[in-house]
């Protein structure tokens, strides 16, 4: 493996931000501490700061999404950019157009950021390796491989409830085999010094050698959420079933679904998150997902202010990158 | 035409032969080797002193891309590069466009062949209609029109049925049948399943997908006493079915493309769509024992699996691009670093790169006998050459070898005693 990713300047800043892979803990910390002072921007009177004023970012989407594009959206427009939403699944792509040519159409249009979600693995890296230089890509998404802005986001809720990272025990349950967050989020826990990383799901939902992440593979429910601080569900695609990877959405409720009773085996003050959007009585009840513990609607929030974070780091870099003002 | 290659080291494996000689060559044909036939007089003499002369290149498995996909290659591009390369004779698979399943196909490709007058280049037929795995082809037509054998085309008959009537219509006419094992399903996916497709998020294609193909076709073989050909083994297990059905005496044979003896999975971590091959990219056990395989006979030929693109076809995100490498350039180059590389000794590298192939296409090629047809290859072993854009010949540029420094460049290439090729040593 090259020594420097293509997200990162000769000095290790990150110019772009596509996978949590490969990235150090002050590069982590770096971006929750960034967005831990950015968080307050929301409670204020007037929800702006300068910071991207005069900037254009650029929201591209070839998959759909709601909750991760509008975050975006709010997250570039609190720091004063301009901001252009593309959905590529519904525009150009149909038509046969290239993702190099859709590339250069809208970088002729003077961007400075592109913030892309596509359903094949390293679709975000090809653009970085493509855009001009003074072009940041954050990547919002790419095939089954990553989608970092979400582990941030999640850590950075695990953060405010749970400081100490190598004293916790965090157990991500569902379809491992095709989720992009499970993914960063267990190099991001990694990277912070989590204590203990399982997985828990049936062998039809786990890559090979998932092991070789660094995380301890469960294949019962129960057994996996013994003692556990943090449970994070992962949404189940209803397709999964056309590909014989599940009898049913009943069975795997049954068996992986969060319930009360579940979650009582965790630790007292565990907290339990998701992605969203949930599939309610699929992979979590709705007990939990409204209980007490849920976290859910708070990652949501967070996720705006971390996005505030990436942005501007990123961003910074460039303008320090062409000289200009930052 | 009359040429001596004067003071090379000959080596041509079917004969044992290995030693400084000069090779005569008269009317097309291998005169003499050593001595002089009587009354030779040469028209031109080729100094050899320092370089390797050995039969011809035969390459089984190279897309042409003609007819249906010129935009990527023609033939006349692709046996310019052959030639340039030291191959002399290319096997074309079955699924250009339209496919090679009538005989108009097969005589039209070997005119253009002909024509461009730079390698010769055999067809595979293919075993069913439109490579579709339902209706047989005329094989027997096929055969008679010149087609070296009847092949899957790399997309593998799903219904055991079918293959087991195409490998007994195929066994009535004598013809050899090339298949490529992987499991259209279970094969349906982008990278070797294990740890890197796991980090990488990209669909796996297990072991299984070839091996589970490969034992079918063993099975059904077994019954029959077809001769069956297997391309492009990717993983070790595949390697030690192969060698225990060889033990049995079925009489199988196999190859593997260069590309699978210098890259593993771990190429593909910066998603680099070059390294996009099907079958994938395995592990370094599987490239250990492919190496071993080739080394011990298991596997005869080793071959390029050459599949040129043009540029689109590779800029795009990883799953999204068209899997193959352009191989024709490389190929002597690359498998003479196997050699480097402790894996072979030189005159059993050549074997796998001529006799080998010959005998698997039942050829009277590859080989330096005197009275056959003079298809040489004449190069220097010594010389460094890094793989650049500018020195590629193939219209494919599509190689994840740029930037390698290889050794060992073609100074001489004979068609039929014919000088094809001449470059610098």
């Amino acid at each position: 493996m090259s020594a420097t990713h293509i997200q990162l300047d000769s000095q290790g800043r990150l110019l772009h931000f596509l996978t949590i892979e490969g990235l150090t803990h002050r590069h982590l910390t770096d971006i929750l501490d960034t967005a831990e002072s950015l968080r307050g921007v929301a409670e204020r009177r007037v929800k702006k700061l300068p910071t991207l004023h005069g900037k254009t970012v650029v929201n591209l989407f070839f998959e759909a999404s709601t909750r991760t594009r509008t975050t975006f959206e709010l997250a570039a427009k609190r720091l004063s950019a301009d901001v252009l939403n593309l959905n590529i699944a519904t525009s150009s792509a149909v038509k046969g157009e290239s993702l190099l040519d859709t590339l250069h159409n809208i970088e002729a249009m003077q961007c400075d950021m592109f913030v892309m979600r596509h359903s094949q693995s390293g679709a975000a890296e090809f653009m970085a390796r493509h855009v001009k230089p003074h072009i940041a890509v954050l990547n919002a998404g790419d095939g089954c491989h990553a989608h970092p802005t979400q582990a941030m986001l999640d850590v950075f809720t695990i953060r405010r409830h749970k400081p100490d990272f190598p004293s916790l025990q965090i157990a991500i349950v569902g379809d491992i085999l095709h989720s992009r967050v499970a993914r960063s989020l267990i190099h991001a826990l990694s990277i912070l010094g989590a204590g203990n990383i399982r997985v828990i799901a049936p062998r039809t939902l786990l890559p090979a050698q998932v092991e070789n992440l660094g995380v301890q593979v469960f294949h019962r429910l129960p057994e996996g959420l013994r003692d556990v601080d943090v449970v994070v569900m992962l949404r189940l695609q209803r397709e999964r079933m056309e590909g014989a990877l599940l009898p049913s959405e009943q069975e795997f409720f049954q068996q992986y679904g969060l319930t009360e009773e579940r979650l009582a085996l965790a630790k007292p003050d565990a907290i339990v998150m998701h992605p969203g959007p949930i599939n309610r009585g699929v992979e979590i009840d709705s007990r939990v997902a409204d209980g007490p513990r849920s976290v859910i609607l708070e990652q949501v929030t967070n996720g705006i202010a971390v996005r505030m974070a990436i942005m501007s780091i990123t961003l910074g870099h460039h303008a320090r990158l062409t000289g200009e003002d930052a | 035409m009359r040429i001596v290659i004067q003071g090379g080291r000959v080596i041509d494996p079917a004969h044992q032969t290995d030693s400084i000689a000069d090779l005569f060559i008269a009317d097309g044909q291998i005169a003499g080797l050593g001595r002089p036939p009587g009354g030779f007089i040469p028209e031109q003499v080729i100094n050899a002193h320092k370089h390797i002369v050995c039969p011809g290149l035969i390459d089984l498995c190279a897309r042409l891309r003609e007819p249906g996909q010129e935009h990527k290659a023609t033939i006349a591009s692709e046996t310019r590069a052959a030639a340039a390369g030291g191959i002399t004779t290319l096997v074309c698979p079955p699924d250009t466009d339209p496919v090679i399943d009538e005989p108009a196909v097969v005589e039209w490709i070997r005119r253009r062949a002909k024509f461009a007058g730079q390698a010769r280049v055999l067809t595979l037929g293919a075993l069913t209609h439109r490579l579709r795995g339902g209706h047989l082809t005329e094989m027997a037509a096929l055969q008679e029109a010149g087609c070296a054998g009847v092949s899957d085309g790399g997309h593998p008959i799903a219904s055991s049925r079918v293959l087991r009537r195409a490998l007994e219509y195929a066994a009535t006419f004598g013809l050899t049948v090339f298949l490529t094992p992987l499991d259209p399903e279970l094969g349906n996916g982008l990278a070797h399943e294990g740890q890197v497709a796991t980090r990488m998020g990209l669909s796996g294609i297990p072991v299984a997908a070839e091996t589970g193909m490969i034992a079918r076709d063993l099975e059904l073989i077994r019954d029959l006493g077809v001769r069956v050909h297997f391309g492009r083994l990717s993983s070790s297990r595949a390697v030690d079915l192969i060698a225990r059905a060889q033990a049995e005496g079925l009489p199988v044979t196999a190859d593997v493309a260069v590309h699978h003896l210098h890259l593993t999975e771990m190429d593909l971590t910066r998603f680099d769509s070059r390294c996009h091959v099907r079958p994938p990219l395995r592990g370094l056990r599987d490239q250990a024992v492919l190496r071993a395989g080739l080394a011990s006979g298991v596997l005869t030929a080793l071959c390029s699996d050459h599949q040129p693109h043009e540029p689109d076809a590779k800029q795009a995100p990883f799953g999204d691009t068209e899997p193959g490498i352009s191989g024709l350039d490389t190929l002597l180059g690359l498998s003479l670093r196997l050699v480097r590389d402790g894996v072979l000794p030189l005159p059993a590298l050549i074997e796998r790169l001529t006799w080998g192939p010959a005998r698997i296409l039942g050829l009277d090629r590859g080989h330096l006998g005197v009275g056959a047809r003079a298809d040489i290859c004449v190069f220097n072993p010594e010389t460094d050459w890094r793989v650049e854009p500018s020195v590629l010949n193939s219209q494919g540029q599509n190689t994840p070898f740029l930037g390698w420094e290889l050794q060992g460049r073609v100074t001489y290439t004979l068609l039929e005693g014919h000088i094809v090729h001449e470059g610098e040593g």
